[in-house]
């Protein structure tokens, strides 16, 4: 860790006229790890890796890639390669050609071209593609040409800017396992950014949540669900029921609040404690909602709701419920444990407090 | 009747196509072909042969004249080329809105105005007694009148000139349509600029390149006025002696062969350069 690792940036900023559109970011990316930036659109993230990739230059801070400043260095003369978005295969080249021409520019002769080319090609699972034209391919063949195109040259830092976005639902399932598979295969260090929280999820060592050009949190994937360290990771990061109430007491890390309906409630606070008496959100995730009163626990908290549906979607049914005007979503089981429920139907839905997390709103 | 409603408005649409191939393309090209294997005997009497054509080899006035056409229209349609992709490229990709439009219009202003007019600016620039002339004098760089019209580069600045545009228009075309990623890809993947340019942009560029070359080619071997304005009675071009057959020396016979001869000429370098740059005629005219 620290400035000797794949990639550190100290305090990056990127201005456009006031507005900061990457703002003090700092990151580090030890070797070999699959680092995802999550956030919404027009957060700042594209920018940030236009930064990293060398087509834009930062305002202020540094970029430092194993040990060497890139400030200063143009995007050809950088150890940093990137898949776009949209690709950007050249179409004027056969697939070999467009895998080749880094190697070319390399000096590699081109004998070695053309082994380091079939190699590339078989690790993507795509043997003796080499003549073949971009436009023939497949989506997902394109996008591991693309990826066979920078991998290739062996760079330290590989960037991806969203690349599955243009792929169909049941592909982009499938590829993200795939591109979890290669880059440990390769061991190369992947910088990767999305809007989808579920492609990082399933791929990331690390994530960082991104929001108004700053990092909210960066942490492993379970840690960001099981631990979100603001309300909008909480709601950002996989689904979350929110409850709006004041915070009436506090005892040790335990935070009791008032919904507006008067029932009472509690969950852990997060990093900040706010004064007594302050409006404060309550997270809680559909999976941690027990349906009935059986198995209910002294400590938990409970809500009377009244079922408005329930959605069947296979292991991710959910029953949607009204309680004092607010929508929560309690995961239905599948294994039969779940009650059958009719529209209209009272519940009460409890938790673990635990489980629960509060926040101001709009602390950091 | 549906039918043949529909055969009759085909035909209704296909005939003002019919009628100006047939009339102002066939029917001449076929007139001239024919009348350039006549041979005059006598005021009278026609023969056929291949007399005309036999001039034109034999006389070295005729196919100098011709070489030295088709590779000075050859160095103009480059010289236009090198000249328009730059502009083509800014107008493209860097202009932005507005300015996109406004540089667009000073590129078609020239337009408005005639052949001769345009020609007529050069010759107020560059004759003895003309603005350029008189600025060297005042400048103290030229102790008289300097004379820079009447010469080789003095044409080819006019033909580059009423080319400029034709070889803009499809090179702006092809370049907006490029993908502002493919640059970067290029330089990413450690290309320098002159790498990204070869390797990336031309080839996308091709079909513009292409049919930009083969219209500014054309035009510019087909030109009269500006190589005869500025070039003066020595300018030596094909078309000055198709004229002259013509109508000076009153020689249809001459004057038809020397026609088709520049009809083959233009035709083969064209095919030449659409084979030499991999690119067909369908492709490139879209």
């Amino acid at each position: 860790m620290g400035i000797e690792s794949d990639l550190f940036c100290s305090n990056l900023v990127r201005r456009f006229g006031s507005n900061a559109a990457v703002d003090h970011v700092s990151l580090d990316v030890p070797a070999g790890t699959f680092f995802s930036i999550l956030g919404p659109s027009g957060c700042g993230k594209t920018t940030l890796l236009r930064l990293l990739a060398g087509f834009d230059r930062p305002d202020e801070g540094d970029i430092h890639i194993r040990g060497a400043r890139m400030n200063d260095v143009p995007p050809n003369r950088r150890p940093v390669n990137m898949v776009f978005q949209h690709l950007a295969l050249f179409p004027t080249m056969s697939v070999g050609d467009n895998i080749g021409y880094g190697l070319k520019r390399q000096k590699v002769p081109a004998a070695e071209r053309r082994t380091r080319i079939a190699r590339v090609l078989e690790q993507v699972g795509l043997p003796g593609m080499e003549n073949r034209n971009p436009g023939e391919l497949s989506g997902g063949q394109r996008q591991r040409v693309a990826l066979a195109r920078c991998l290739v040259l062996e760079p330290t830092l590989l960037l991806l800017d969203e690349p599955l976005g243009a792929l169909d639902l049941k592909l982009r399932e499938q590829m993200k396992i795939e591109l979890k598979h290669l880059q440990k295969a390769f061991g190369t260090t992947f910088v990767y950014i999305t809007h989808d929280q579920s492609e990082a999820m399933v791929m990331s060592d690390q994530v960082a949540v991104m929001k108004d050009g700053r990092f909210d949190q960066v942490a492993p994937p379970e840690e960001l669900y099981r631990e979100p360290a603001t309300p909008f990771v909480a709601g950002f990061v996989g689904d979350n029921n929110r409850l709006t109430g004041e915070l009436v007491a506090v005892q040790d890390e335990l935070a009791e609040l008032r919904l507006d309906d008067g029932s009472m409630v509690r969950g852990r606070l997060g990093q900040s404690s706010p004064p007594i008496g302050e409006r404060v959100d309550l997270f809680i995730r559909p999976e941690s909602l027990v349906l009935g009163g059986d198995a209910l626990r002294p400590d938990y908290s409970a809500l009377r709701a009244s079922v408005t549906a329930t959605l069947f979607d296979g292991a991710n049914s959910r029953l949607e419920a009204d309680s004092a005007g607010q929508t929560l979503y309690a995961r239905l089981p599948q294994d039969g444990s779940a009650p059958r429920l009719r529209e209209g139907a009272g519940v009460q839905l409890a938790w673990d407090p635990m489980l629960a997390r509060v926040f101001a709103p709009g602390a950091a | 009747m549906n039918a043949s409603a529909g055969r009759l408005s085909l035909w209704l649409l296909l005939t003002p196509f019919l009628l100006w191939i047939v009339l102002l393309v066939l029917v001449p090209h076929l007139q001239m072909l024919r009348v350039s294997f006549q041979v005059r005997e006598s005021w009278d009497t026609l023969a056929w042969g291949l007399e005309q054509y036999q001039n034109f080899f034999t006389e070295s006035y005729y196919w100098r004249t011709f070489v030295r056409t088709g590779v000075m229209s050859l160095f103009t349609t480059f010289l236009t080329l090198l000249i328009a992709f730059p502009i083509a490229w800014y107008i493209a990709r860097l202009a932005r809105g507005r300015a996109k439009g406004l540089l667009f219009l000073a590129c078609l202003v020239p337009f408005w105005a005639s052949e001769l007019v345009r020609t007529y600016g050069w010759m107020i620039l560059l004759r003895e007694s003309g603005l350029f002339s008189s600025w060297l004098q005042a400048l103290g760089w030229a102790d008289g009148p300097v004379e820079m019209l009447y010469n080789d580069v003095a044409v080819i600045i006019g033909l580059v000139y009423n080319g400029l545009l034709f070889m803009v228009v499809p090179l702006v075309t092809t370049l907006d349509g490029m993908d502002e990623n493919l640059v970067e890809a290029g330089y990413d993947l450690g290309g320098s600029h002159l790498t990204v340019l070869r390797e990336v942009v031309v080839p996308w560029a091709m079909p513009g390149i292409v049919s930009g070359c083969i219209v500014v080619f054309m035009l510019t071997l087909g030109s009269y006025l500006t190589p005869i304005l500025m070039g003066g009675k020595d300018s030596a071009w094909f078309t000055g002696q198709i004229f002259t057959q013509f109508i000076t020396r009153f020689n249809w016979e001459q004057g038809a062969a020397l026609g088709v001869l520049l009809l083959v000429l233009s035709s083969l370098i064209v095919w030449l350069g659409l084979k030499l740059s991999g690119q067909s005629l369908r492709k490139v005219m879209g």
